[in-house]
């Protein structure tokens, strides 16, 4: 069990770095073609659970969870993601200020919020 | 809903680690219109001869899924239906209570479906977990497995002189809820048991649990309330169900509520650990020894809900 605590912690770690990471992705995006600002789907949420971003950013959601998840818009305002496996990524190029409400379709008690400003 | 010591103490942390594994099913077994569970073993269940009927359950066979802590599912699901074909007296028909696929990929369903056949039983029921509707809202899972009663994809059928009703609470679902099983299912199940007798054993399956187990991982179903409000007048109410890879059991009035085993992979129990999800720190080796051993049970004295969980050990 021991192995289970430690788990939880790094997964706090993760969490907390996943959080801080979309700011240092802005940056960088000029450079990598593929870039985005990052999601990150880990212990069945969203990091950063809710993000602001400026009209036209590019966002890239990526499944760090053995579990399956499909990235799905709360009011049909953009395409579903196929389902994403294990390390699988799904971008949206958002190009309206709006309020962005997701969840997992299959896993809907994990919601996430994009507001593009 | 939960005691927070439940998952501090050490003893009972070894214990929820130990229950939770997979396995190969459960051998339900009808006595006087009362349902029994008797773990799925290669010796046969041993009260079945005082049973009038045996059917199996099987559950979250996850075909398509390859990683720790097992790399092949395929292989774990036949060996459970190995176990069904050894049983001394033979099941009449098989429950899959749902995640047949990982994906809902179709060659997933063909892999399923050419191993389902090897199971000696006349006839499988299946219900659609969330893993088998992914894309198309269940459409290449209902044309392959449905039963085409309702266009919902629910059904009931009866047995022996039990009903059984297969729900479907996979679909529709809504940001930050639990499953579903929607005004049009509700009103339909509410027409199927008006006719019948209090005194007609019911068998109520679907894939998600259909009670609040956990709702903080997602392990409910929104309505379930609604439902279970109209079974309350029978007398005897089996509600079985898959989804969270571990036996866990709750009574309550004259409803008695089931979770099946995953041939697949085992998940944490409720509140362990950050998130659900395979156990990948079970070693291969285990996976064998843990498969098809003998039922013991352990009562949670804590538990606001009484709870009894069937340990494999």
């Amino acid at each position: 069990m021991k192995a289970l605590r430690h788990a939880a912690v790094l997964s706090m770690l993760c969490l907390c770095c996943g959080v801080a990471m979309p700011a240092i992705a802005a940056k960088t995006t000029a450079s990598a073609k593929a870039a985005g600002t990052q999601v990150e789907i880990r212990n069945f949420a969203f990091a950063p659970n809710t993000m602001t971003v400026a009209v036209g950013t590019r966002v890239v959601w990526t499944n760090r969870d053995e579990e399956p998840h499909v990235i799905t818009s709360a009011g049909k305002q953009f395409a579903s993601s196929p389902a994403l496996d294990t390390t699988d990524t799904y971008a949206v190029t958002f190009s309206k200020p709006g309020t962005y409400a997701y969840y997992c379709s299959i896993h809907p008690m994990m919601v996430g919020t994009i507001i593009v400003q | 809903m939960r005691d927070s010591d439940d998952n501090t103490s050490p003893g009972r942390r070894q214990f929820l680690q130990c229950m939770a594994w997979a396995g190969a099913g459960t051998v339900w077994l009808m006595q006087g219109g009362v349902l029994r569970a008797q773990a799925l073993t290669g010796q046969g269940a041993k009260e079945a001869a005082d049973a009038s009927f045996a059917f199996v359950q099987i559950s979250d066979s996850h075909i398509g899924f390859h990683k720790a802590p097992n790399m092949d599912v395929a292989s774990t699901l036949r060996a459970s239906l190995a176990m069904v074909n050894a049983q001394k007296v033979r099941p009449e028909f098989l429950l899959h209570t749902g995640d047949l696929t990982h994906l809902s990929r179709p060659d997933e369903f063909d892999t399923l479906a050419g191993i389902m056949q090897e199971a000696r039983v006349d006839k499988t029921f299946y219900v659609p977990g969330e893993h088998d509707v992914i894309g198309d809202n269940g459409a290449e899972f209902f044309r392959r497995f449905g039963e085409k009663q309702q266009a919902g994809g629910w059904y009931s059928f009866d047995h022996r002189g039990v009903h059984f009703v297969g729900l479907i609470n996979v679909l529709n679902l809504k940001a930050g809820g639990l499953g579903s099983l929607g005004a049009d299912q509700l009103a339909w199940l509410k027409k199927d048991l008006a006719p019948l007798s209090g005194s007609t054993p019911l068998v109520v399956f679907a894939h998600m649990p259909l009670w609040s187990l956990y709702p903080e991982w997602g392990w409910g179903t929104d309505d379930s309330a609604e439902a279970m409000s109209l079974l309350t007048r029978f007398g005897s109410v089996s509600v079985l169900n898959g989804h969270i890879h571990q036996i866990q059991q709750k009574v309550e009035g004259n409803i008695t509520f089931y979770t099946a085993r995953s041939t697949a992979y085992p998940q944490p129990a409720p509140g362990v650990g950050p998130a659900p999800g395979p156990m990948k720190e079970v070693p291969p080796e285990a996976l064998h020894r843990y498969l098809g051993i003998r039922e013991v049970r352990h009562v949670r004295g804590t538990q606001a809900l009484a709870l009894t969980d069937e340990v494999m050990s």
